[in-house]
């Protein structure tokens, strides 16, 4: 029996560490598809050598929806909104968000009352209203900044922006071994607001000998370094009401890229404390449980020589 | 269902005359209550429990999902993440179901790997290992189509390269390739299939496991020595005794389940899963999910000709590393069946299984990358590949040849007495049970 002890612990060591592992290295080419914001559709080929390319790392910030007790900052939510209002949402669209979901608990919590105005100032195509349009409803969802795909593209000298929906959880952060190990303990889901925080601190002029396509940006993160987004925030642009207890934060870019992607994690998984605050709740009761049953099995067993 | 026969006799007028039309709470009682089992199985032997609680688990997440899910091309990716937001509870039941398809493959490469280690394939239980085998492999189907349908980026290419590997089958491989794909590329109609196919398949699934614990309960299970039961005393009845460990058992393996799915659903998963399929745009890098890495491996080291061509080939390869599972109680020539009593067997059976872990790395990685010195993963993976078959094809034949067993105990009784823990713990004031 005991070699059979000694056995399932190393066989659950090793298969424990491994399979983490094996997972993440799959998930380890979280580039995102370059193509996606260049000119055109890129060939695979074109993606392959822009993903070759050495890219700066990722700084990973510190984020209060981090961690298996995480929940989402309401103010920052808010802040984030805000950039993502005035800023992104006019180049990006975010077909699932619908504007209900920013009165909902767990996310920016904006009053009904807000929503409900805020909706009304966005003209909605609809069919059957009088003219083909009318003021937006909480059920609505938020309108698109460009009717199709080729709007989008010659608005945008070429390039796609990409659907915010889920933008957080399409981007990723690649770990060395054995730093994504530890992932799987810490519950690492940050790497999307990693990414889109890093990027957005990441233009700069191209170094020497760098051929940056005409109407391309450089950027440090982006695979392939030429980006088809000019660099949309600079320091100031933003203006923030203070918070409800009179505290401000700083008018940066950093500050910036930090609350909108904060914001973006809240669109693309708008039910994360929710589910991270059952998550404690089922894991206590699992453990209690499976203490009790332990209890129990050695009590079945206790006349039994096995 | 059990070759033991039911010792029920109902006293109730009713259930008796029930029983006497379909002896079904007798034949119930024999098989999950009365069931004689080893009374020295591990916690290895937990696995069989715990796969039943997944397929349990996938099978009635998946049809809550199904009511949500919409299979058309245009409508599928949206579908899934209205599941997330909008319908009540549904982003725990889908992130359930997808860390439960990882849990499931998990739990039933333990399992598998008990089996080779204690010789649980080995006569009188060959076709209990083939049709676990056959379970296996409906399972990596039932996985692949499930993967397919959120149709995000990974789904579609995944669903196209993997699609793609049954072209290389000669004649018949294009009429084949164009069946799974209902065209001639990866569309609505592969959806749709896969949708179908992905539903189905559990079922069959399920089916097959009722004949795996059918022809589990006629010989009766194997254990940790592999030694046949010999008399009763080796025995305890499979409830209360084995329901309870069981179900330990499965609570314990929903901690690391539950962690998962409700802290970092997405961990297992890949970022680009989260874009819409393109047909235009092809990922940096595909790979498969964790579980088909090994296999993926085994195709992508055979990059040579050698007579056939490389992808014809490459299939070959990738195909007999699974079908040479159904073999392997034929291939393996030694009498003794635990591999405890096996001390050459040890060395190879552990070197296998990091040669397997070693596969699942290699597969994640691009094949140009450097390993050691000059070699790259495409080279060193050869490597592996080699030791896969030669461990079942030469190792497994040869040992039980030249192999010296250490001697075995008479009984499963013996040897548990023998046991360190057997003699300190053993009370006299308390009789033996049995």
């Amino acid at each position: 029996m005991t070699i059979n002890k000694t056995i399932l612990a190393a066989v659950a060591g090793v298969a424990l560490l491994s399979a983490p592992v094996l997972a993440q290295d799959a998930s380890s080419s979280a580039v995102p598809a370059a193509s996606e914001a260049s000119a055109s559709a890129a060939s695979s080929q074109e993606v392959a050598t822009a993903a070759a390319d050495q890219q700066e790392p990722i700084v990973k910030q510190h984020w209060s929806f981090a961690g298996p007790f995480g929940t989402f900052d309401q103010n920052q939510l808010q802040r984030g909104f805000q950039v993502f209002k005035e800023v992104c949402s006019n180049c990006h669209s975010a077909r699932l968000l619908a504007f209900r979901n920013l009165s909902e608990p767990g996310g920016p919590h904006f009053s009904e009352a807000q929503v409900k105005a805020l909706a009304a100032t966005y003209q909605i195509d609809d069919p059957d209203a009088e003219g083909g349009k009318r003021p937006g409803l909480p059920s609505d969802h938020w309108p698109s900044p460009f009717p199709t795909e080729k709007d989008a593209r010659d608005a945008n000298g070429g390039a796609l922006p990409p659907d915010m929906s889920v933008l957080a959880k399409a981007r990723g952060v690649e770990d060395k071994f054995p730093d994504w190990l530890f992932n799987y303990f810490t519950t690492y889901a940050e790497g999307g607001p990693d990414y889109i925080h890093a990027l957005l601190n990441a233009y700069a002029d191209p170094p020497a000998g760098f051929t940056l396509p005409d109407g391309k940006y450089y950027n440090k993160v982006f695979a392939g370094h030429a980006i088809g987004m000019p660099p949309p925030l600079s320091d100031g642009q933003v203006q923030y009401a203070a918070a409800a207890d009179g505290s401000t934060v700083p008018l940066t870019v950093d500050q910036y890229s930090k609350d909108v992607a904060a914001y973006l994690m809240w669109m693309a998984e708008p039910h994360l404390d929710a589910n991270k605050a059952a998550g404690f709740r089922v894991l206590t009761f699992l453990i209690l449980f499976a203490v009790l049953m332990y209890l129990v099995k050695n009590r079945v067993w206790r006349k039994v020589e096995h | 269902m059990s070759a033991h026969g039911s010792k029920y006799t109902p006293t109730n007028p009713v259930a008796k005359w029930f029983e006497d039309r379909l002896p079904l709470i007798g034949f119930t009682k024999s098989t999950i209550i009365d069931y004689p089992t080893p009374k020295n199985l591990n916690y290895w032997w937990t696995f069989g429990g715990i796969l039943a609680f997944m397929l349990g688990t996938q099978i009635v997440t998946g049809i809550v999902l199904a009511m949500h899910y919409t299979p058309n091309a245009q409508l599928a990716f949206d579908s899934v993440e209205a599941i997330k937001r909008d319908v009540n509870g549904g982003r725990l039941i889908q992130a359930v179901h997808a860390t439960g398809a990882s849990m499931f493959f998990f739990a039933v490469y333990v399992h598998i790997f008990r089996g080779l280690y204690f010789g649980s394939y080995k006569a009188p239980r060959e076709v209990l290992w083939i049709l676990g085998v056959i379970i296996y492999l409906l399972m990596m189907a039932t996985a692949f189509m499930g993967y397919v349908l959120p149709w995000g980026q990974m789904s579609f290419w995944a669903a196209a390269v993997i699609t793609n590997i049954f072209g290389a089958i000669p004649v018949i491989g294009d009429p084949i390739l164009q069946l799974l794909r209902g065209g001639f590329a990866v569309d609505n109609p592969t959806l749709n299939r896969f949708f179908g196919l992905h539903y189905l398949l559990p079922f069959i699934i399920a089916a097959v496991v009722v004949l795996h614990i059918w022809a589990l309960h006629v010989p009766g299970n194997n254990n940790p020595i592999g030694v046949d039961v010999k008399s009763e005393r080796d025995t305890v009845p499979f409830h209360p005794f084995y329901t309870a460990k069981d179900f330990f058992g499965v609570l314990v393996f929903c901690i690391p389940f539950a962690w998962l799915a409700f802290f970092a659903p997405d961990i297992l998963g890949h970022p680009d899963n989260y874009i819409q399929a393109n047909p235009l745009v092809t990922p940096p890098h595909i790979v498969p999910e964790w579980y088909f890495l090994p296999f993926y491996a085994i195709l992508r080291a055979i990059d040579f000709n050698f007579v056939l061509d490389s992808k014809l080939l490459g299939v070959i390869f990738f195909a007999g590393s699974i079908l040479v599972l159904f073999f392997v109680p034929w291939l393996d020539t030694s009498k003794v069946r635990s591999g405890t009593f096996r001390p050459v067997f040890k060395w190879f059976y552990w070197l296998f299984v990091i040669n397997f872990l070693l596969l699942m790395w290699y597969g994640a990685q691009e094949p140009a990358k450097v390993v050691l010195g000059p070699f790259t993963v495409a080279d060193v993976s050869k490597l592996s590949v080699v030791y896969y078959f030669a461990y079942f094809l030469v190792v497994l034949p040869l040992l039980g040849r030249f192999e010296k067993p250490r001697p075995l105990p008479n009984s499963i009784s013996e040897a548990v007495l023998k046991t360190p823990r057997a003699v300190s713990g053993a009370d006299p004031a308390i009789p033996a049970a049995h």
